[in-house]
């Protein structure tokens, strides 16, 4: 039979993926061609800023696969970025220090307060959605506005900034020339493959997005597979919110808006069906880079910033209905 | 007119890539009579109606319509000629009334002023004529799968067909309900409506139908008088060989109870059911649809959050809270509903194997994918479950493969106590009788089983047996020597 398919995981990848990594590779060679990026776009340090830009959205993406996979959505992780990048600068301005040693621990603890607030927010999503029959789309709406407004109060509206090197770090440090977000990309998206593909929560996420009744007789635990999704994909919005804030030496309670928007975007570009059940976070990483790439080529190019919202739509319908068409073909 | 048919269908071919669905089929179909059309599942039957719906276009053949070649190149021109089809899946609109799912899409009164008092009268009118005891103002939610079936068929009506076709339409209601079916379609015929049925359910064969049309592999085999065939005849040309046993059943001396379930109760359809299984026996659970004979097992298998009664696994009391609990003590259900409770349908075979036995190949953050396959193929070769392959997307599948791999996969979790739901629904013969011999193997193993079924030659001719069901309560349990077609329905009708 069809021993290829499996023997290689390289070469199944790659057949999964080869309608979005053709179109990624294609951008690329366009930006790579074109005379007034040719000289920009190809260089290491542009390379390490797209990863680095984009680090926040795969973090999301990660997150949203799985809520996606499990027939879920999650609007909320944008508005989280914003409150726990203003609780983190507002914990870490609190503590204050004059020592180098001091501003460490100070931020410490409000990245901390980050992943705290990120895992508050999703253990809230997840324990309404799986207690109650109110649809995913209106609880993180509603928790996505709470959210926004706390940063909002919180902040009484104005930035809190935070200049220290340590809080810079993780959004704007360096391990070597490697940028950090790049590195913490790296562990995330690692993490997030081994959950999915080889632990029994990984399974029982496509079962209960494939069919939650069907879970129930499975003797899955239904309310608790969506509790642990929605407060894992909290957990690394709060990780985003870390990393924007820290990027932008500021908590700021505008960051982040529209955020969730990129991560859906990524996740279904990467052909991850909307309608749940299926889905592969390989697919999600090149969504990711595709719309940094994206956004990054648009930018050297120089389109006008408005005009580029327009072009992203139309290359996000495109990359979707292509892959539509290609699982079409294949009978899926 | 004499020989003049209502409908002849002539050397209809159709393929797909790769696959010839149709070769050559020819059907007849005279005015008011009953027309079967049987065969296993694959055997083209479903291909052949959607040619007649218009819904495929074959590539070779001919239709005729009252002795008028027709060119039925799509759903409304099928209708114009007159062809009404009844889909097995139900596709009615719930929170619209039956007066306006039947006249849906051709509404009554302006654009935008649409006559809802006409629609209703008409439509009441029309179940009238049929002596449907229903409201054209009530909900479709409301109506039970039966009463939906009937609305289904007036609409069809309604379109002034003289030729309908209903597939399968008794799948998913009760004895009762079949008879008023019955009814409703010698009315229609009557009134000289062609009626084209296709069920798996042999004995309904001789109640209702006149004339029968066998497909096998794409092709007719042959077309019967239903009152001069036996049974027999038909399923050896339905399945191409002599199936002997259709049943397989050897009754050994079961023995010592390892189940016994006092008044169980879900606080809703089940009440106060009590019952025991003993170790290697199979007990079939008869009934009428909505007697609570499902909602008794999924108590038991820890699905009633307000379930009351005590279970005794092999003597000792035990609490069961949810499957999980129930399959820690060797307890499995095999649930009703395929498509709703059971099948992960956009995912593999493999997966759908397998997703109840995860503890046996991960473990630490490490997939042991040869142990997984070994599993998933120990249940194939098992079942004889035909897949092309493990990674096969289980929706591809025909029904009684489903099955079989439903079936496997609560197999793997190596019960004691198998509660089977109406294990060959929407199964075809070949498959049945496979689901038979293997529940045979499983009992003479040791393994206890009870069998829900609504078809009571199955009931008849698999228990060891036979509790009946009625409102919610036990009301017989009848030895397999004095289990009698009559003796079931007298408890179940209570």
């Amino acid at each position: 039979m069809n021993r290829l398919k499996s023997t290689n995981p390289v070469v199944k990848y790659l057949k999964d993926n080869i309608g979005i990594i053709i179109a990624l590779v294609a951008m690329c060679i366009f930006l790579v061609a074109f005379p007034t990026t040719r000289s920009t776009f190809m260089t290491g340090k542009n390379i390490f800023n797209i990863l680095r830009q984009n680090a926040s959205n795969l973090f999301l993406a990660t997150g949203m696969t799985m809520v996606i996979i499990l027939g879920g959505i999650d609007l909320s992780v944008g508005t989280v970025i914003a409150l726990s990048g203003c609780v983190a600068a507002g914990i870490t301005t609190a503590m204050g220090g004059e020592t180098a040693g001091a501003q460490a621990i100070a931020a410490v603890a409000g990245f901390a307060a980050c992943i705290v607030v990120g895992g508050l927010v999703g253990m809230f999503n997840g324990l309404v959605i799986s207690k109650t029959e109110i649809p995913p789309f209106i609880v993180t709406l509603a928790s996505m506005n709470i959210t926004k407004g706390i940063a909002l109060v919180y902040t009484n509206g104005a930035p809190i900034r935070c200049m220290t090197d340590a809080f810079k770090f993780p959004g704007a440090g360096y391990v070597g020339p490697i940028p950090v977000p790049v590195i913490l990309m790296l562990i995330v998206f690692v993490i997030a493959v081994l959950i999915v593909n080889r632990t029994h929560l990984g399974r029982h996420i496509y079962a209960v997005g494939g069919n939650a009744q069907a879970a129930k007789f499975s003797g899955i635990n239904v309310e608790k597979v969506k509790f642990l999704v929605y407060t894992y994909t909290g957990i690394m919005a709060g990780i985003a919110g870390m990393v924007v804030a820290s990027r932008l030496y500021s908590g700021q309670p505008t960051a982040g808006d529209g955020a969730e928007m990129d991560a859906i975007a990524a996740v279904v570009v990467g052909g991850t069906s909307m309608s749940g059940g299926s889905g592969r976070l390989g697919g999600t990483l090149i969504g990711v880079l595709i719309i940094g790439v994206l956004n990054n080529g648009l930018n050297l190019l120089g389109v006008d910033s408005n005009w580029q919202y327009i072009v992203k739509g139309l290359v996000i319908l495109l990359a979707v209905y292509v892959d539509f068409l290609r699982n079409k073909k294949a009978g899926r | 007119m004499s020989e003049q048919y209502l409908l002849e269908m002539k050397g209809i071919s159709k393929s797909f890539p790769g696959v010839k669905a149709l070769k050559n089929v020819s059907l007849q179909l005279k005015a008011g009579e009953v027309h079967a059309l049987l065969g296993e599942n694959g055997a083209g039957k479903s291909t052949l109606i959607k040619v007649l719906g218009g819904i495929y276009h074959a590539e070779e053949g001919e239709i005729y319509i009252d002795g008028q070649k027709k060119d039925i190149d799509g759903v409304v021109a099928a209708r114009a000629a007159g062809v009404s089809i009844v889909h097995q899946e139900l596709v009615l609109v719930p929170y619209m009334t039956v007066a306006e799912n039947i006249f849906l899409g051709r509404e009554m009164g302006g654009k935008f002023n649409i006559d809802r008092r006409k629609m209703s009268q008409e439509a009441q009118k029309l179940l009238d004529t049929y002596e449907m005891n229903i409201d054209a103002d009530t909900l479709v939610e409301h109506l039970t799968i039966a009463q939906q079936q009937m609305v289904e068929i007036v609409k069809a009506i309604s379109f002034q067909s003289k030729i309908l076709v209903m597939d399968e339409p008794t799948s998913s209601i009760s004895d009762k309900e079949v008879g008023f079916l019955f009814e409703t379609m010698r009315t229609l015929t009557k009134k000289g409506v062609g009626i084209i049925y296709i069920s798996h359910k042999m004995s309904e064969l001789e109640q209702i139908c006149d004339r029968v049309t066998v497909m096998r592999d794409g092709e007719t085999v042959g077309t019967r008088v239903v009152k001069e065939s036996s049974k027999d005849e038909l399923i050896a040309l339905m399945v191409g060989r002599e199936l002997t046993n259709y049943y397989t059943r050897d009754y050994l001396e079961p023995g010592e109870v390892i189940l016994k379930c006092d008044h169980i109760s879900d606080g809703k359809m089940a009440k106060d059911a009590s019952f025991e299984l003993r170790k290697g026996e199979i007990i079939g659970f008869a009934g009428l649809v909505g007697a609570g004979r499902s909602e008794t097992m999924k108590a038991i298998f820890g699905l009633a959050p307000n379930m009351t009664g005590d279970v005794y696994v092999e003597g000792k009391k035990v609490q069961i809270k949810s499957p999980i609990d129930a399959m820690k003590y060797g307890i499995t259900l095999v649930p009703e509903s395929r498509k709703e409770e059971g099948l992960y349908r956009v995912m593999s075979v493999r997966f759908n194997s397998t997703i109840e036995v995860l503890g046996d190949f991960i473990r630490h953050l490490h997939v042991n994918s040869a142990k997984e396959r070994q599993i998933t193929q120990k249940y194939i070769d098992m079942m004889a479950t035909k897949t092309p392959s493990q990674e096969q997307i289980i929706g591809n599948l025909s029904g009684g493969n489903q099955q079989k791999v439903m079936i496997g996969r609560w197999l793997a979790t190596n019960p004691k106590i198998l509660i089977l739901d109406e294990p060959t629904r929407g199964v075809d013969v070949g498959a049945k009788a496979e689901i038979y011999a293997i529940m045979n193997e499983l009992v003479k193993q040791g393994m206890s089983i009870i069998m829900i079924s609504s078809e009571l030659p199955e009931i008849l001719n698999m228990s060891d047996r036979v509790y009946v069901m009625c409102d919610g309560q036990v009301t017989g349990c009848l030895g397999h020597e004095e289990a009698t077609q009559e003796r079931i329905m007298q408890l179940a009708a209570k």
